[in-house]
């Protein structure tokens, strides 16, 4: 059974949550996202879960890795400035590999910018916002529905690859309602598992992967006893000071997640079959897309979008082959142009990719996307 | 049980021996933990051992229980988390004290408003070591380190004071002097249902006590034997009698303060019984 | 079909909920809809929006770009979101706040929504419920009954008489 409801995307990302078996938020408010932490509040308690807001967001990364030690599916939640107070301890869950979702509602900065207006300036922040070489996941809802099957698909990438995974969303989907088809019991829905040592305690070593290149992750109390270190540390767990040691670990971090990008990218192809030229957009900026490519086919233009679900890894193939494809393709984000510049290396000058970025508080109109795109495609 | 008994016990196999100076307390104070621990007769996997960064932040990798060398200052938060998490750990804070009082500052007095069950042993050597001798909160004011050439004119937190203004219930204070005091407070700590800190006074002779012309390992801790006065002796001094000497001993104690996770499973009974 | 309002007025008057209950009240009916707002600054008072679109067919955008109907419970509200209607659009003012309707050649309904709230309720809170009686007479856009369920379902219990009546003296308002 299910039921039908008007739901806000971080509503939405909410009922994911419970869906998911998460157990623990710890949090700190920030506009627009708080509506996340106001709900977990109230609902964890009712399935056990514990729901904290800390003295600063430093500290909600903090406790839920601490959390997510114990066996716990872990989440928190932001928005720009916050998601930068988050990136220190973002570092430490990629070199400890520690499986946590963080929610990034994106709005306008730097700084405090405009806290209420939508954007996706987040882009590369999401992807280099720590220090260091490290890989994690990022992907971006465009529908409120989405926003629930998505932290479902956070979780369940996060438990498997042992990676912080960033929910990134834009204010657009964060705050509009809209409708969405909920079972009425999440008891069904399958939970995102972490592997387990076959080991005995003794014979355990914490860093040490199989070919799937992702340890096992027992919880804290279960006799592992294993030891967690943000120093470079080889398969035992332990700080190693040795170059190699460095390099096997960039390496395996690197090669648990980028040697499996056909089960981690994920992208919507919209009229794309007998497309000629493509709009790329995700997030919110993809709503706007949808519609200028309906309207550019009733002007009889073959227009596709590329929509990216998964935004870090980058949609390399994806893009690849799509400038093997069309004739031109438009980039439209929001922000002054980030996402852009990766099209535009992955499309490597097969075919032309130009930019339309929006950065004034509102997303394009998709009449405002199709004049830029005709202008672009010189249509 | 000998300290080569508890070594082969509670230290991991092959990880000593520790990074830590000739001289340095760390090892004392380490060397409590562990005879607490054994004092309580706590089963190794019950226990959780989470540090911070610093040169007493890498005990946790010394000692076979379930341990975390987190970031800088960050030692609280997530322990926060692991004891939120999983109420059944008994969770230890190893921190020093420019973890835990500079960087890890703000953690600190919300981990003690909140009263939750952790024993915080807070390793005072006035000094950043790891990273070769700069200034921290607690070093003592007019003392010189290598970004106080000429003496800090800051003046240094007393620890016990600002833990007890921010809502810990269990306050104490020892020195690497005062080992079997140590032993018995840090036991004493954890067993307490609450927020617990220890101050371990402890020696830094290469990176503090050269810079501040202290003498030798022997001298160094010949100063804490001369200036920590035991709190009963303590409170019969006058203020001009206590003028550079420190208390030590369990300096505060409260417990009719409800517990964290206790009181938040009293929150998940009652929302789940409907009530708000 | 596709219909976009666009709920306007001052932070308080309870237009974001308004738009909440449309849109449920649209999906009563089996229909599509989507709620978005203006948040910020703008929300703790001044001129404040919340927009529906209602639809048979999937809806992407989610914003207003072309209001059939706009409600102006401000003056402020009157002037800063009229910008976009034309010909074909109505317009809604709450009379006792809008003293300068803005021209654009459509259709104009002057209503005394929160006098009437006052008036017949006593309380000027129910002013949001007496608008949405008003428009969904006027318009059609939700059925009736899936409007007063969609009140119910959103209002606080002890209140369900007091907006039943509203949404009454908001469709009477509409001769």
């Amino acid at each position: 059974m299910s039921k039908i409801l008007l739901l806000q995307g971080n509503q939405a990302v909410v009922e994911g949550a419970i869906a998911a078996g998460v157990k623990f938020f710890g949090g700190y408010p920030i506009t627009p996202s708080t509506e996340i932490a106001e709900s977990l509040a109230e609902r964890l308690p009712l399935v056990g879960g514990k729901f904290i807001q800390m003295e600063d967001e430093i500290a909600s990364m903090g406790a839920i890795i601490g959390a997510s030690l114990t066996g716990k599916k872990v989440m928190t939640a932001t928005s720009g400035p916050g998601f930068s107070l988050k990136q220190e301890l973002i570092g430490y869950a990629c070199a400890a590999e520690i499986p946590l979702v963080i929610v990034n509602v994106q709005r306008v900065g730097p700084s405090t910018g405009q806290p209420t207006s939508p954007s996706q300036g987040d882009i590369m922040q999401a992807r280099w916002g720590t220090h260091g070489d490290h890989w994690l996941i990022a992907i971006t809802p465009a529908s409120v529905p989405e926003c629930f099957e998505l932290t479902l698909r956070a979780y369940a990438l996060s438990e498997k690859y042992r990676v912080p995974v960033i929910l990134l969303m834009d204010e657009v989907i964060g705050h509009m309602r809209e409708k969405i088809e909920l079972p009425d019991n999440y008891d069904e829905i399958p939970q995102a598992e972490r592997k387990q040592p076959d080991c005995a305690p003794a014979d355990f070593k914490a860093y040490a992967a199989d070919e799937s290149l992702v340890p096992p992750m027992p919880p804290f109390g279960n006799g592992y006893r294993w030891h967690v270190t943000g120093l470079v540390h080889d398969e035992t767990g332990f700080p190693k000071g040795a170059g190699s040691a460095t390099k096997a670990a960039a390496d395996r971090q690197y090669h648990k997640l980028y040697d499996h990008l056909d089960d981690i990218v994920q992208v919507e192809n919209y009229c794309m079959e007998d497309a000629e030229y493509a709009i790329v957009a995700f997030g919110g900026a993809a709503r706007t897309a949808y519609e200028a490519v309906d309207m550019a086919r009733k002007e009889g233009i073959k227009a596709g979008l590329l929509r990216p679900i998964t935004i870090w890894p980058f949609a390399e193939n994806e893009i690849q082959k799509l400038a093997g494809k069309v004739k031109g393709i438009l980039v439209h984000e929001l922000n002054r142009g980030q996402y852009v510049y990766e099209v535009e290396r992955a499309a490597a000058g097969k075919v032309p990719v130009y930019s339309y970025a929006k950065y004034d508080n509102e997303p394009a109109t998709p009449a405002q996307l199709l004049a830029e795109f005709k202008k672009a495609m010189a249509l | 049980m000998s300290m080569e008994q508890l070594i082969d016990k509670y230290f991991r196999p092959g990880r000593l021996p520790h990074i830590w100076c000739p001289g340095c307390g760390n090892g004392i104070v380490t060397g409590a933990i562990v005879k607490a621990i054994d004092k309580l007769a706590l089963e190794k996997d019950s226990v959780a051992v989470i540090s911070g960064i610093g040169c007493s932040s890498r005990a946790s990798g010394y000692l076979d229980f379930n341990t975390v060398h987190s970031a800088h200052g960050r030692a609280l938060p997530v322990a926060t988390g692991v004891k939120l998490a999983d109420p059944s750990l008994n969770v230890v804070v190893v921190t020093g004290d420019g973890d835990a009082t500079a960087i890890g500052g703000n953690h600190l007095i919300h981990a003690a408003r909140r009263n939750i069950d952790m024993t915080v042993v807070l390793y005072n050597n006035s000094i950043y070591g790891m990273t070769g001798g700069q200034y921290s909160p607690m070093t003592p004011y007019g003392s010189k380190a290598t970004t106080a050439p000429y003496a800090t004119i800051e003046h240094d937190f007393d620890i016990a004071e600002l833990a007890k203004a921010a809502g810990a219930t269990f306050v104490a204070r020892a020195t690497t002097f005062h080992t079997q005091l140590l032993v018995d407070l840090i036991a004493k700590g954890i067993q307490h249902k609450g927020f617990s800190i220890i101050e371990a006074v402890s020696a830094c002779p290469i990176s503090f006590g050269r810079q501040n012309k202290l003498g030798g390992p022997a001298d160094m801790m010949k100063w804490q034997r001369d200036h920590a006065v035991m709190l009963p002796a303590w409170n019969k001094l006058t203020e001009e009698q206590r003028s550079g000497k420190f208390p030590i001993g369990l300096l505060y104690e409260v417990t009719d303060r409800k517990e964290y996770t206790e009181a938040y499973d009293e929150l998940i009974a009652r929302a789940q019984g409907g009530n708000k | 079909m596709k219909y976009e309002l666009r709920l306007s007025g001052t932070g308080g008057q309870g237009l974001i909920l308004a738009g909440i209950i449309l849109a449920e009240a649209a999906l009563l009916d089996e229909k599509l809809a989507i709620q978005s707002q203006s948040y910020g600054p703008e929300a703790r008072g001044g001129a404040s929006k919340s927009e529906v679109i209602i639809a048979d067919e999937v809806i992407h955008f989610p914003k207003v770009t072309k209001p059939n109907l706009l409600l102006a419970m401000s003056q402020e509200a009157a002037a800063k979101y009229s910008h976009d209607l034309d010909q074909d659009s109505i317009l809604i003012t709450d009379s006792l706040f809008v003293k300068d309707v803005p021209a654009f050649g459509g259709k104009v309904y002057e209503l005394p929504i929160t006098h009437s709230a006052k008036e017949e309720l006593g309380k000027g809170l129910f002013a949001n419920i007496v608008a949405l009686g008003a428009l969904v007479k006027l318009t059609g856009i939700v059925t009736e009954a899936s409007l007063v369920k969609a009140v119910l379902n959103r209002v606080p219990k002890g209140t369900e008489e007091a907006n039943k009546k509203a949404l009454t003296v908001g469709m009477n308002l509409i001769k």
